[in-house]
Parts: structure tokens; sequence; C-alpha cells
């Protein structure tokens, strides 16, 4: 009771919210748990759906595999699933501090190696399957991992070149940046699916999915170069003094002194930039990949199973909510510490 | 060790330094105090080219300091420094601080160069904290462990810019006393500071600076004793007065 009365009442604007609030619950929760869970129609049943008055679910339960797994031939369904189980392992695996030794690039190349030939396949008897099939979480949470493997290095060199002595390298990081940064990511990738191949000479083809992770990689890279320039600014001048006074040449200054320190600074607005960009992934639909949300609307051009929108993005809302939520509570832990 | 001749220094438009003249020999501790922004403190930088002065010549241990960034490392390994506010390095250990620069810059293997360390940290009385973490030692503390990380170098020439300036009164001695015990081993010393009871006991010579000058330098007796301008006595009387 004392507990209650202190947090929720504890004065008499807080106890007004705290009624208010009540009363919001009260008026919308029922009808939610109605709709979501008592009406809802669970068996993939479109008739039984458009009778119905709840959420229909079966939706979900009818589409699933497509939502998930794209366009991939359905009977090696299999492949991209454990693929899509594996990397997820791969960043829980590395999200243990105890594990952060240098042998952990090795299991994340051994990792990265086997999800790379359950998805092509061509080897052990498994059939070959041409990236332009991907699609799906597998495609999303793949975009995400390379993207960031490759962004984040890119972005602290863009960093650290924008705070240079040298003139002609701080112009081009600070060039680059600017540039990027007022461009919008779907103008980038538009121009890396449709312009890039004009400029290539004929014969040379890079494949859809390459281009539009280069032109992801591109931007989120100017980004996160920004949040880590921001934590280099943090670091007080006495700590280049000091590197300086004991002799310490750039690279190792830079990578003894500066940088940890700047990135533990950057942690939440690294974070933050990571969840964008988890998401921005999303985008790669208006090029024609299929990832989790792409697949998610073709599903809906069903003629069977139009009309069931809210049901669909509300399971893509969690299924994106459960990966960022992830991410930030991982964040909040590692600040703490 | 140190010669400095006719060095001039500007920020911007704002001359810090007037071609100021100073040589210090080797095993020579001298004490710079002046009233602030007299430029004493620009003055120690120069020595190991934290500042890089525009006129006149620095020379530290027969190296000319100039643009050439091989003339810098190689003076810069054989000068330690310790500064007002401790630098040392947050994210890593007593140890670490200390084994950081030995280990990359002077490749000393890890082993040996925890050793030296370890050494060192009895020499400044804290060999308990090597453990610990910056943050979690008292300021005296800190910069007992900075003027340790600084001598882990071995270095024939050791600078202070103001070094007790950011401790509390009673964690002052402490640091003094390690520096003093430096004195009396025969190191090479520059040191700014506004201690003059330091200065009495230990400096060969005093050197007093205002407005970018030397105004004066001599004896710590004669300095104190006779001081030959008027800026000199005033600003020892605001020292020493209270």
């Amino acid at each position: 009771m004392r507990w209650l009365r202190e947090n929720f009442f504890g004065g008499w604007a807080s106890g007004v919210f705290t009624l208010l609030l009540i009363l919001i619950l009260w008026k919308a929760l029922p009808p939610f748990i109605d709709w979501a869970f008592l009406d809802a129609v669970w068996r993939p049943d479109p008739k039984a759906c458009r009778a119905g008055e709840g959420a229909c679910w079966g939706f979900i339960a009818e589409k699933h595999r497509f939502i998930l797994f794209g366009t991939y031939p359905y009977e090696l369904h299999w492949r991209p699933a454990i693929a899509t189980v594996l990397l997820i392992g791969l960043w829980i695996f590395s999200a243990f501090r105890v594990f952060w030794k240098w042998w952990l690039s090795i299991v994340w190349l051994v990792g990265l190696t086997l999800i790379g030939i359950l998805m092509w396949g061509g080897i052990f008897g498994m059939r070959y399957v041409e990236n332009e099939r991907w699609g799906g979480m597998i495609l999303t949470l793949l975009l995400t991992t390379f993207g960031l493997a490759f962004a984040f290095p890119l972005s602290i060199l863009l960093a650290l070149g924008r705070r240079s002595d040298m003139p002609v390298i701080r112009a081009l990081c600070v060039g680059y940046i600017e540039l990027i940064r007022g461009v919008p990511l779907i103008s980038l990738l538009f121009m890396a699916s449709v312009m890039l191949p004009l400029f290539l000479p004929s014969g040379v083809t890079i494949d859809k999915l390459l281009r539009a992770q280069i032109a992801m990689i591109l931007f989120a890279a100017a980004y996160l170069a920004e949040v880590v320039r921001g934590g280099l600014q943090a670091i007080p001048k006495g700590q280049y003094d000091a590197a300086h006074a004991l002799a310490l040449p750039y690279w190792r200054r830079t990578y003894l002194i500066i940088l940890p320190q700047a990135l533990r600074i950057s942690v939440p607005p690294l974070v933050n930039t990571f969840i964008g960009f988890f998401k921005d992934t999303s985008l790669v639909l208006i090029i024609g990949l299929f990832d989790l949300l792409s697949t998610i609307k073709i599903s809906l051009q069903d003629r069977t199973w139009t009309g069931f929108g809210v049901e669909a993005y509300l399971f893509a809302s969690l299924v994106y909510f459960a990966f960022c939520f992830a991410m930030s509570r991982y964040s909040r832990s590692f600040e703490r510490q | 060790m140190i010669e400095m001749i006719k060095v001039s220094k500007w920020f911007a438009s704002f001359q810090a330094l007037k071609e100021v003249d100073l040589a210090v020999g080797r095993g020579e501790k001298v004490v710079v105090c002046g009233p602030s922004g007299s430029g004493k403190s620009t003055l120690i930088r120069l020595v190991n080219r934290l500042e890089a002065h525009q006129e006149g010549r620095v020379i530290v241990d027969g190296v000319e300091l100039t643009d050439d960034p091989r003339a810098i490392d190689t003076v810069r390994r054989e000068v330690g420094m310790v500064f007002q506010s401790f630098n040392l390095f947050p994210h890593l250990t007593v140890l670490e601080n200390l084994t950081l620069a030995p280990v990359w810059v002077k490749r000393v293997p890890r082993k040996e160069a925890e050793e030296t360390a370890m050494h060192f940290l009895a020499r400044v009385r804290i060999p308990e904290q090597a453990a610990k973490y910056p943050s979690q030692l008292s300021g005296g503390q800190q910069q007992r462990v900075a003027i340790a990380r600084a001598l882990c170098m071995r270095p024939k020439l050791m600078l202070f810019d103001e070094p007790t300036s950011a401790l509390d009164p009673e964690m002052i001695k402490e640091v003094l006393d390690v520096m003093v015990e430096l004195a009396r081993e025969g190191m090479t010393m520059m040191v700014v500071t506004h201690e003059m009871g330091f200065a009495k006991t230990v400096a060969d010579r005093v050197v007093f600076m205002d407005g970018g000058r030397v105004v004066e330098a001599a004896p710590p007796a004669e300095f104190f004793g006779a001081p030959k301008t008027d800026r000199a006595k005033l600003f020892l009387s605001q020292v020493l007065g209270h």
C-alpha cells in the first residue's frame, strides 16, 4: 500500500494522472482483448475471418512461411530457418562480455560461412538458390548484420578523418558525410539499383542485393560517423596531452587511448542509430527486395486475404519491436557497467 | 639539457612568449614561477612540443625541435611530463597506465614493463593500488601515479606543470615529497609551481616570468632574499604574504 501511494499518488498531479490512466485503460483494454484474443479467429479460414468480429490471426498462420522466408523455394525453407536461428544465436552469443576474445571473430567467420552455405547451397548436394530469391526475416537480419559490420569501422575512420590535421583528408570526410546525410536513403537505394548499372562497363553486373547493401553501408556510415565524432569531441584535451607526452604515435594513441573512451561515451546514441538502421532496412522493398516488411505487404495482396492489414502490420511491429527492445535493454545494461 | 634561444610564441595575435632565453643543465632543477598568464605553462609545454614555437630555437638533449616528427618523437621519449590535472587514462587500471607506453612505444616485454611499473609504484608509495582504476584514487594518489607513469619511460628530464595546483591542501605534501626525493636522486627537472617552499629546498635556480618574458633568473637564496625587480617583489609578497 505504501509503495502504491508513493509511486502513483505522490501528489495531486500524480494522483489525477494515475486516475486518468486507469480510466483510459479501463475503456481501451477490454475491447482490445476482445478483438485480439477472445473474438479472434485463429484458423487460417478467410470466410470465418470475414464473418467474425475479432482479429484474424489465421492470416498470419496461413502466410507465416512466406512472411518469414519470402520467395525462397518452399520445400527448402528449413535452410533460411536454420540460418536465421544461427544468426540470432551469433548475436546473443556476442552479447556476453566473457566471450569478447580474439576467437569471437573466428566464431563469426565460421557462423557466417555456414549461413552462406545454407542460403546459397550448391554444395553438399544442396540445391543452389540465387540471392534474388532470398527474403523475409533472414534478409532483414543479414542486411543489418553486414550493414553494421562494414558501416561501423568505416564511420570510425570518417570521424577520425573529420578531425584530422590534414586538410585534404578532412575535406574529403566532411564532404562525404554532408553529401550522404543530405540525401534520403530511398534516393540512395534508387541510385544504387537504377543508376549504378549504367556506369558499370557492359558485362559487369553487381546483383541487386549487393547494390542495396552497399548503399545502406554508405548511408549508415555517414550517420554513425557523426555519432562517433560526438564521442571524440567529449575526450578532454589532457588525454591527448598525456598520450603525446608519452610519445604514443597516432594510431596507437587513437586505438589505445582515444577510441576506447570515445566509443564508451557514444554507446547510447550508437545504439539509437543501430536501431534506426535495423528499421531502415525495410526500405529495400522499394527496389524489389523482399525483406520482412515487404513479404507482409505482398501477402496482403492475396485476393482471398485482402483487408487484414491491421493484423499483418501488428505482427510486423511485434517482430521489429522484439529486436529493437532487446538492443535497447542490452545497451542499458552495458551503460551501467 | 634544454636550450631555448630567443623563443617567441603566438596564440593567434596574442604573443604568449617574447624572445625567451633559458638553459637548463643536466641534473639541474629549475622552478618557473610567475603570475597567471605570464607564459610559464606555455614555456614548459614547448619542451616536449605540446606547443610549437614560431621563432627562435628549442634544443632538448642535443635535438632541435622542428616540425620534423622524428625529432619530436625522439625528444618525447626522453622527456617525462606531469600535468596539473593528472591526465591518467581513466579506462585503464593503474598498472596498465604505467605499462602502456613502455610496451607500445619502447617495445619492452610486458612482464618486464610490469616489474618496472611495480618498482616505481613502490617508489611513489602506492604499490597496493596497482589493480585499481584512477577514479578510485584520491587526487594525491593519482598525481603520484602520474609521476610513476612518466618515470616508467626512464626519462632523462622531467617536466612538472603545476603538479599540486589541483590538489586539496592535505595532499600537496605527499606529492611534493615524491618530487623532492626524485630531485635528490639527480633527475633533471623543470617545475612550474607556486610552491615556494619546494623552490627554496630543491631548486638550483628560480625563473620568474611575467608578460611572456623571463624577468629574473637566480638561485633561490638570491631570488627570495633580494629580488631585483619590482614585479618579482610584488609577486613574492602576494604568494608568500598569506
